[in-house]
C-alpha cells in the first residue's frame, strides 16, 4: 500500500510538478478554445452540405464524413505532422493539431447537426418560407436554433470527446497537460504527475459527463 | 522529375511498399487481435455491471457509477500511461499489449454499462411486474424478458461506441505495441520516407470505412424499426 501511495499519490512530487502541469493545463485550455469552435463551425458547414439540394455536394459531404469518422484521430494527426513534411509542408504542432481536429471533429459535429436539422419538421421550413423569409434566413433563424436544441446532449457529449482527445496532441510534442505530466513523470520516475493530470481532467469533465447523462434521460433518448 | 514523380517518390514508392508490406500486415493482425479482445471483454463487463446495477443494491451501485463516470471522463491515453508506467514501479510487469487491452476494455465497459443500463430502464415497468408475478426470479426476468427487449434499443449507440473505442487501438503506438501505426512510423524513420506511413493510414481506412458504414446502416435500420 505504501509503495502504491508513493508511486501514484506522492504529494511531494505532485507539488514539485505543479508549475509544469499547470502550464500544460493552460495550453490544453487554449487548445480547446481553438479546436471546439473550429469543429463546430466545420460541422455546420458539413451539415449544410449534407442537406443540400445538389446531389454531387451531398455525395462529397458523405464521403468526407465517412472518411474522417473512420480514420483514428491519432493516425490523422501523425500523417499531418510527420507525413506532410515529406511534401515540403511543415507546420508547428499547434497548427497540425488544429487541422487534424478540424477534419475529425467537423465530421462528427456535422453528423450530429444533420440529425438535428432532419428532426425539425418540414412544416417549419414551409411556414417560415411562406412568411417571406429567404432560405438562408429560415435556416439560420428558424431551423438551426431548434435543431441545435434537439441534439444538445449529443453536442455536449461530443465536446467532451473532443476535450479528451486533445491529450493526443502530446504525441506530436505539443506541451499540453498530458505532455507536461509525462515530462514530469520521466524526470521523477514516478507516476504521480500523470495521476495529478488525470485529476484535472476529471474535475472538469466529470460534471459534464453527469450533466450529459441527465440531459439524455430527461429528453428520453 | 515532375511533381507527380516527386510525390510518388516521397509517399508511394513501390520498392518500399514491397519491403514494408509484411510489417504493416503484422500490424494489422495485432490491431485486429486487440480490437476483438477489447470488444469481447468490454461488452461482457459492461453488460455484467448493468445487470448487477439492476439489483439496485446501494453498496454495489456506488462503485459502479464511480467507475463508469471516471472512465467516461478520463482521456484513454492518460489511463494508458498511468497503467503502463505505474504498474512496473509496483513490481508488476505487464506488456504494452496487455495494458492497451485492459484500459480499452475498461473504457468500453464504462460506456457499454451506461448504454445497457438506459436500455434496461427503458423497458416498461409492467414487463417486470408481469414477469415477476408469473413466478420468474429477478435473474430469469432479466435474461429472458428484459434484456432481449433492452438490447435491441442498445444496438445503435453500442455499435457507434464500440467503433470509437476500437479506433483507439492506434494509441498503442505510444506505448510500443506493434500495431499498424507503430509499424508504419518505425518503418518511416528507418526508411526516411513517408511511404510506410501512408500504407498504415490506408490500412486504417480500408479496415474502418466499412465498419463505420456498417455502423450508420445499423443506426438507420434500428431507428426505422423503433419509429
Amino acid at each position: 500500500m505504501e509503495i502504491f501511495l508513493f508511486q501514484f499519490l506522492n504529494f511531494d512530487i505532485m507539488r514539485q510538478a505543479w508549475p509544469i502541469i499547470f502550464g500544460g493545463a493552460q495550453m490544453t485550455l487554449l487548445l480547446c478554445l481553438a479546436v471546439i469552435p473550429l469543429g463546430l463551425a466545420g460541422g455546420l458547414v458539413v451539415a449544410t452540405g449534407s442537406i443540400s439540394h445538389s446531389r454531387a455536394l451531398r455525395l462529397v459531404t458523405k464521403a468526407y464524413v465517412d472518411f474522417f469518422r473512420a480514420v483514428p484521430p491519432l493516425v490523422l494527426l501523425i500523417v499531418i505532422y510527420s507525413g506532410l513534411p515529406f511534401a515540403g509542408i511543415r507546420m508547428t504542432p499547434f497548427t497540425a493539431v488544429c487541422i487534424a481536429f478540424l477534419l475529425n471533429a467537423s465530421s462528427f459535429y456535422g453528423e450530429i447537426f444533420r440529425a438535428g436539422i432532419e428532426s425539425v419538421g418540414k412544416g417549419q421550413w414551409e411556414a417560415a418560407r411562406s412568411t417571406g423569409l429567404t432560405w438562408v434566413q429560415t435556416y439560420r433563424h428558424v431551423v438551426l436554433p431548434q435543431a441545435s436544441r434537439n441534439v444538445l446532449p449529443d453536442l455536449v457529449s461530443n465536446t467532451v470527446e473532443v476535450i479528451k482527445l486533445t491529450s493526443i496532441a502530446s504525441v506530436v510534442s505539443f506541451t499540453e497537460l498530458l505532455y507536461a505530466a509525462d515530462m514530469a513523470r520521466s524526470v521523477t520516475y514516478n507516476t504521480s504527475p500523470i495521476v495529478l493530470a488525470a485529476f484535472l481532467y476529471l474535475i472538469v469533465l466529470w460534471p459534464i459527463v453527469r450533466l450529459v447523462s441527465r440531459l439524455e434521460h430527461r429528453l428520453g433518448h | 522529375m515532375t511533381g507527380l514523380e516527386r510525390f510518388q517518390d516521397a509517399f508511394l514508392k513501390p520498392e518500399l511498399i514491397a519491403r514494408y508490406w509484411p510489417d504493416i500486415l503484422s500490424g494489422i493482425a495485432v490491431t485486429l487481435e486487440i480490437a476483438v479482445a477489447v470488444v469481447i471483454t468490454g461488452l461482457a463487463l459492461g453488460l455484467a455491471l448493468a445487470v448487477i446495477r439492476s439489483y439496485r443494491s446501494r453498496l454495489a451501485n456506488a462503485p459502479i457509477i464511480v467507475f463508469v463516470d471516471m472512465f467516461r471522463a478520463l482521456p484513454p491515453l492518460v489511463a494508458i500511461l498511468i497503467v503502463y508506467f505505474g504498474l512496473p514501479n509496483l513490481g508488476i510487469n505487464i506488456s504494452g499489449f496487455a495494458v492497451l487491452w485492459l484500459v480499452l476494455s475498461l473504457v468500453l465497459a464504462a460506456f457499454a454499462e451506461e448504454i445497457f443500463w438506459s436500455g434496461i430502464v427503458s423497458v416498461r415497468k409492467g414487463q417486470w411486474e408481469a414477469a415477476r408475478s408469473t413466478g420468474l426470479s429477478h435473474w430469469q426476468t432479466m435474461t429472458s424478458v428484459i434484456l432481449p427487449q433492452a438490447i435491441r434499443i442498445c444496438v445503435p449507440p453500442l455499435t457507434n461506441r464500440t467503433i470509437a473505442v476500437t479506433k483507439n487501438t492506434a494509441l498503442g503506438t505510444v506505448i510500443g505495441v506493434g500495431e499498424i501505426m507503430n509499424q508504419g512510423t518505425s518503418a518511416m524513420s528507418l526508411s526516411g520516407n513517408a511511404t510506410p506511413l501512408m500504407m498504415a493510414a490506408v490500412a486504417y481506412v480500408v479496415i474502418f470505412v466499412p465498419v463505420v458504414a456498417l455502423g450508420s446502416w445499423i443506426e438507420r435500420r434500428f431507428a426505422w424499426k423503433r419509429a
